[in-house]
């Protein structure tokens, strides 16, 4: 029986088996933000410990960033107190920190895959659940929490047991103006926000091998959405372009070889998995989110269910308190919701291929009146690239705030927050009760070019139609 | 570093019940902009806890009857969503020793096990009648025995489940992986000699 590549950078990474049962797992690289790092970094020093591999280590702020006025010292002295800790800790450590002034700064999950840092069949971990994101590129990738970064900082090893691996694969062609977004939501929506506890997700059919690697890294994003720690994509050709000239990407004879090593960490054709699941690319529509969860969402086209719809008593429970929270009805078509505000941006939307697909859509339109509508490139990379293409100044001109790089609105750790109860047609990850700075605040979970339709119509509204696609 | 040995947690329990109870309700984000766990007493649940004017919801933590408990009764897949360890640090400051639900979100119980948090499952029929018994009698002192794998008091008793590991890592004092992680430094530098890493070219 083959192996599968989860397995494969496991095996690779190994040390040894601890006392009491777990491996010690090698780490390749580890991301640091400022969220989850000071206090490890606190932790180490109390132990008297130094941090063993600076080499593999990359940081970033990203969380408290504020998007609209970057001059420093921010107006909010925790966040000033976040960032000096991380550049301190960078500084005394010599660790690589990717800061404000310098141009590669941005949310840690895009900027990483754009240096060409991460890389296929490494082992990634970083003080953040969406660190499944870098699974994409074909490596091994999890979130991590504070103690475990400690562990990491001090000996490069974490204690880990091996997750078992599902292959879900989603086979046929995507329909027009069905987004990688939308086949993470469908595929979380199909298994469930608790599907994946104890798997790894193996992401695999000809749907999403033929999807760009942006799309990639929006459906491994994801993944921890349902309950996966980790999800990846085995890499191919795809992969390897992307890489290419890269700035941390292997150059000249190291290139070669580098490929060679990459594709031996593919999953063989006869890999044995502990789960298969296989969907049909043509069920999946444009998806959105109605409640709390990232699994309660529906097609464009659907109702909000009602909770004797679902299938034990737990879930009618769920779906009522998640009724009463969004303060929507059973019954009634998710079309045509109004919305507040509009967020196109974070982790898991926030790529230069994100904004390219929506900018055209909106040359020449104009944000509908009263709504909020918030554009946030996820790095500076992407950012200068957008102004580049002239796709900054067609989300300016159609009425977005066209913000600097962070995570923005996805969480609301910096200004950019719901007020009250308002609606946001978000393509972040998380529609969690007050996930958006407000504790009444409403989330609503979908693609770029559906967000982009609600901007213009300030409803929930099917893309295919307003856009013709 | 020699470390508790957590053989069993002896409390008031407290129902925190639903599926899906994510770490931005166990903490929402706007408690996580400190640079250390020490001000996190007291901030768990928070916005299930109190209204946006500081009222209380009457959420059970908040009622009278079931002040100090030690055991939370979670729900399905409780501690889903961010991998923040401020979740189970302000559960742990807030004298919380001991999660029992009918499953969790695995970074949650990774960071809860390696601050010597034990996370144990029990089937969703148990903890219904576990919760019906402490919300009737809320003085209930319940134990999660680890080493017999039992949720008790002194009129009811429900079978625990927890993976081998971190139940031997708990019991025999080592939730704390860092030491062990340390004894092989030869090893580690011989895998890291042997494997890539990413540079300017």
């Amino acid at each position: 029986m083959g192996k599968t590549l989860y397995r494969k950078v496991w095996d690779a990474h190994t040390v040894g088996t601890l006392p009491d049962g777990r491996t010690q797992l090698f780490i390749a690289t580890m991301y640091l933000h400022e969220v989850t790092s000071p206090q490890a970094f606190s932790m180490l020093r109390e132990l008297g410990l130094r941090v063993l591999h600076p080499e593999r280590l990359f940081a970033t702020p990203d969380h408290i960033i504020p998007t609209d006025d970057q001059h420093e010292p921010f107006a909010d002295p925790r966040a000033v107190a976040m960032l000096e800790a991380l550049r301190a800790n960078c500084r005394a450590n010599n660790i690589r920190l990717f800061d404000l002034p310098g141009g590669q700064q941005g949310i840690v999950h895009m900027v990483m895959p754009e240096l060409g840092i991460t890389q296929p069949g490494m082992t990634i971990v970083c003080g953040d659940s969406h660190t499944a994101t870098h699974g994409a590129m074909g490596a091994v990738a999890m979130g991590i929490g504070t103690t475990q970064v400690r562990d990491v900082l001090a000996t490069q090893t974490l204690a880990m047991s091996p997750l078992k691996v599902r292959n879900v694969r989603v086979e046929g062609r995507l329909r027009p103006g069905v987004t990688a977004k939308d086949v993470a939501l469908h595929i979380i929506g199909r298994l469930g926000a608790k599907g994946g506890l104890g798997y790894a997700y193996e992401f695999g059919g000809s749907a999403i091998e033929s999807m760009d690697m942006d799309g990639r890294l929006t459906l491994c994003n994801l993944a921890i959405e349902g309950a996966a720690r980790c999800g990846y994509i085995n890499p191919d050709e795809t992969t390897f372009a992307y890489l290419k000239g890269r700035p941390y990407a292997p150059k000249g004879a190291e290139w070669d070889a580098a490929v060679e090593r990459w594709k031996s960490f593919a999953s063989d054709p006869d890999a044995e998995y502990d789960d298969v699941v296989i969907i049909p690319a043509e069920e999946i529509e444009p998806t959105v989110t109605w409640g709390i969860s990232p699994d309660m969402n529906i097609g464009i086209g659907g109702c909000i269910p009602s909770p004797e719809d679902a299938r034990d008593a737990e879930t009618q429970k769920a779906y009522r308190t998640a009724l009463e929270y969004m303060k929507l009805r059973p019954g009634q078509p998710i079309a045509g919701l109004p919305v507040d505000v509009v967020f196109i941006g974070s982790c898991t939307n926030g790529h230069i291929s994100d904004f390219r697909a929506v900018a055209p859509l909106l040359r020449g339109r104009r944000v509908a009146p009263g709504i909020r509508a918030l554009a946030v490139p996820g790095s500076q990379m992407t950012a200068r690239q957008c102004e580049e293409e002239g796709i900054a100044d067609i989300f300016r001109a159609a009425g977005f705030e066209w913000r600097l790089p962070g995570c923005s609105m996805c969480l609301a750790m910096n200004a950019d927050k719901l007020e009250g109860d308002q609606i946001c047609a978000s393509t972040s990850n998380r529609n969690f009760k007050g996930r958006q700075g407000s504790p009444t605040g409403r989330t609503l979970l979908m693609s770029p070019l559906m967000a982009a339709a609600a901007a213009l119509t300030g409803r929930v509204t099917d893309p295919r139609t307003l856009f013709e696609l | 570093m020699p470390l508790t040995r957590i053989t069993s947690v002896t409390g008031k329990a407290v129902p925190v019940l639903g599926a899906d109870m994510d770490t931005d309700r166990i903490i929402p984000a706007r408690f996580l902009k400190c640079v250390t766990f020490d001000e996190l007493a007291g901030t768990m649940f928070y916005d299930e806890r109190f209204n946006a004017d500081g009222s209380s919801k009457g959420h059970p933590i908040d009622q009278a009857c079931h002040a100090g408990a030690a055991i939370i009764l979670g729900g399905e897949n409780f501690g889903c969503g961010s991998s923040r360890e401020h979740a189970p640090q302000a559960i742990k400051r807030s004298g919380i020793r001991a999660v029992v639900a009918e499953s969790f979100a695995e970074i949650f119980f990774g960071n809860s096990t390696g601050i010597g948090l034990p996370c144990v499952c029990a089937s969703r029929a148990d903890l219904a009648a576990a919760a019906t018994l402490t919300q009737a009698e809320p003085d209930t002192l319940w134990t999660v025995d680890l080493e017999r794998m039992q949720l008790r008091c002194d009129r009811a008793s429900y079978p625990l489940s927890m993976p081998a590991e971190p139940r031997e890592a708990l019991m025999q004092g080592r939730w704390d992986a860092v030491v062990e992680l340390m004894n092989a430094p030869e090893a580690v530098e011989r895998l890291a000699a042997s494997l890539p890493r990413p540079h300017l070219s």
